[in-house]
């Protein structure tokens, strides 16, 4: 399966959109009417084909504009790349996971050859063909998770297990939903999520961590997270506040169907067999109002949760102040037909 | 099972190594490379008694460097569930075992500025990893392994020759023990200390490090690892009106989907709250195993996470 990559841009004059094959594979995150948050982790298991689930790394018709995106984004500030030296172990593991996983399944695009320390690594859609040793960071233009992240989709953590928690100790964050690499560098589970509300008081992230803690090599698991994004920018961070916080305001009810749009985080975690560490990758998918629509189920449904959303998550996820403008362009694509259960179109 | 992806391999090699202790090398079936490991990780061995399965956990002593064997050491126990027998008596090069992916609850903390390790007996099984993945990391680090006599120690060459005199040997025949009093003082702060060996001996290293002053954080230790799965017990699908045997390797969840019930279930590691289940009545007692429920709610006997809790007793009623 050859995949045509496009040419768009997350920035500026904003060409990014969803061919109608993309907007068919969009991790969709909402199986009912009504959304609050749960420790909604599932195995990482391969789902239907075509969708963003049948292979663990998922490599898309964006792939090559969103890594000249991240490009530009490290190159402007090169703090969105933080690793502490005791994770240079968890590096390498991560960069056997990406390359073993984009070179089997996408074997058109990503090839990896190895002969024992010896690997040789070949990338079409960008043009990079690469011999390396394995472990020597010397043998690399970039240390190894930078390396492999610059030419893989979605933000990714790695995590230190030790004391019962877990530390965000290295990263690659350049297409985050307002939260900073920089600031939570070194923070623990429950520091880093201290920010977001309700969940706490419910018990989400105890056992989520516990959950985590335990988790197993061989067994990846995955979570969907979404907010909304005003035009379809990949790097909306807090160090970048004052360039996009502003488009919040720019939302008319004409321009609505094609301004806002409905960002998903598919957020998978991977036990590393080297270090005992953990990856936590964060790919960000995004899709207007007007493609979403397209799919009458969608259309339905996501009027429904974001008409009905807790104003406290509306806030958090800086939703409040375009919110109603997008109900009120949402409730002409529901005529209140019952929807069917599950993420997936009718 | 759900405690993870099951490996089939075959004993390549075994080794008498002392009276007590055989040290097996394993290679995957398929041919493939075993997966990588971090020091202090052990793989959960299933063993086929004619029918009867039997599973204990080992650390993993080494991998080849090409990937294509796992070593593990195997003390002969005379314990009930007689999996060590089983592997000292009837298993040879040739044979095939199972094992699951590798677990480490043991591991090295990497922030660590040095590791005092502490080995008692087949203990130093772990602990050889761990020393041999700090040495390649040139960390700072000591070893300190007690054994019965120089005849017990398994793995006495192998260390001093990659160790030096980084290795520390205590004999009991000689009156030598390890001894907190002598380890402990003047290490740099940010030590970490890891044990592993009989219940007595970590027991009186981790009092000994906590008198001296030191924090929880900074002491590790393994027991004798815990068989992984439970006793078998009988579940009653009240509203499929099935009856269903729980095996000891199979989790309570997999023995209703292969009942052929279609039950709820999503993280499949007590944490998502999917699984919960109603009990309608239970003959023996129920071993909650999940973070999902209250204290309350586990002391209640009204509700049981399939996936990760079971009954310890005869049978169990289940509102499914
Ligand atoms: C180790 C892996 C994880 C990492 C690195 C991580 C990181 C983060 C970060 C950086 C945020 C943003 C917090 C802020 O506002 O500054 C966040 C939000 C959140 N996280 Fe996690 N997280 C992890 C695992 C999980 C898991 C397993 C859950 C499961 C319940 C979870 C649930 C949430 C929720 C509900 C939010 C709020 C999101 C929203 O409403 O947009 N996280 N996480
Ligand atoms: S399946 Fe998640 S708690 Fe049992």
């Amino acid at each position: 399966m050859t995949i045509q990559f496009k040419t768009e841009t997350f920035r500026d004059d904003f060409t990014f959109s969803n061919s109608p094959e993309a907007i068919h594979r969009f991790p969709f995150p909402f199986d009912k009417d009504e959304y609050m948050y749960a420790v909604n982790i599932e195995q990482h298991m391969p789902g239907p084909v075509k969708s963003a689930f049948e292979f663990p790394i998922d490599i898309d018709e964006h792939y090559v504009s969103e890594m000249k995106d991240r490009a530009l984004v490290l190159k402007q500030d090169p703090l969105r790349c933080q690793s502490l030296p005791h994770m240079i172990t968890a590096e390498w593991d991560l960069l056997e996971l990406l390359m073993e996983s984009m070179a089997k399944n996408y074997p058109e695009h990503f090839t990896l050859t190895r002969d024992g320390d010896s690997w040789h690594w070949v990338n079409g859609p960008l043009g990079i063909d690469q011999k390396f040793t394995f472990g020597d960071t010397s043998t690399l233009p970039y240390p190894p998770m930078e390396y492999i992240t610059r030419q893989c989709q979605g933000d990714f953590n790695l995590i230190d297990q030790r004391n019962d928690n877990l530390w965000m100790d290295a990263g690659i964050v350049t297409t985050q939903a307002d939260w900073s690499l920089d600031f939570d560098i070194g923070m623990n589970f429950m520091e880093w999520h201290a920010p977001v509300p309700l969940a706490h008081d419910i018990g989400v992230f105890d056992r989520a961590l516990k959950f985590l803690l335990n988790l197993q090599q061989g067994r990846p698991v995955r979570r969907l997270n979404w907010t909304m994004t005003i035009n379809p920018r990949l790097d909306t961070s807090p160090e970048n506040y004052h360039k996009w916080g502003v488009d919040r305001t720019t939302v008319t009810p004409e321009n609505v169907g094609n301004k806002v749009h409905l960002r998903v985080e598919l957020q998978a975690l991977w036990r590393l067999p080297r270090s005992n560490a953990i990856v936590f990758s964060i790919r960000a998918y995004l899709i207007k109002m007007e493609e979403l629509v397209t799919i009458p189920k969608w259309g339905r449904r996501f009027h429904r949760v974001l008409r009905d959303l807790k104003p406290e998550l509306a806030d958090y996820k800086g939703l409040t102040r375009y919110r109603q403008m997008t109900v009120d362009y949402l409730s002409k694509f529901d005529d209140g037909a019952p929807t069917s259960p599950g993420f997936f179109p009718d | 099972m759900s405690g993870g992806v099951e490996i089939p391999v075959r004993v390549v090699d075994v080794e008498q190594a002392t009276q007590t202790v055989k040290r097996f090398r394993l290679a995957a079936l398929s041919g493939e490379p075993l997966p990588s490991f971090s020091a202090g990780a052990h793989v959960v061995v299933t063993m086929d008694d004619n029918g009867r399965r039997m599973r204990n956990p080992y650390s993993l002593i080494d991998r080849a460097d090409d990937g294509s064997t796992y070593r593990i050491g195997v003390l002969r126990t005379p314990n009930s569930r007689g999996g060590s027998k089983f592997m000292h008596e009837r298993v040879n090069a040739g044979d095939q075992l199972v094992v699951t992916m590798p677990v480490n609850l043991f591991p090295i903390v990497r922030t660590g500025r040095k590791h005092l390790l502490v080995a008692g007996g087949i203990g130093i099984t772990p602990i050889y990893a761990m020393a041999n993945e700090l040495r390649r990391r040139s960390a700072s680090y000591e070893i300190h392994y007690a054994m019965r006599n120089e005849a017990s120690g398994a793995f006495i060459d192998e260390l001093r020759a990659a160790h030096g005199d980084r290795l520390k040997l205590y004999r009991d025949d000689m009156q030598e023990f390890v001894s907190v009093s002598q380890i402990l003082p003047n290490q740099p702060l940010g030590t970490h200390l890891y044990v592993c060996g009989p219940e007595g001996m970590i027991d009186a290293i981790l009092k000994g490090g906590r008198d001296a002053g030191w924090a929880d954080e900074n002491l590790h230790s393994e027991r004798f690892l815990a068989p992984a799965g439970g006793e078998p017990f009988s579940v009653v699908l009240q509203r499929a009106g099935i009856t269903a045997e729980v095996r000891s390797d199979q989790s309570l969840l997999e023995a209703i989907e292969e009942a052929g019930v279609d039950a709820p279930f999503l993280c499949r590691g007590g944490a998502c709250g999917q699984c919960e289940t109603a009990v309608v009545s239970c003959d023996g007692k129920l071993v909650h195993n999940d973070h999902f429920l209250t204290e309350e709610e586990h002391a209640s006997g009204k509700k049981i996470m399939t996936c990760v809790s079971r009954l310890k007793g005869r049978e169990l009623v289940l509102d499914l």
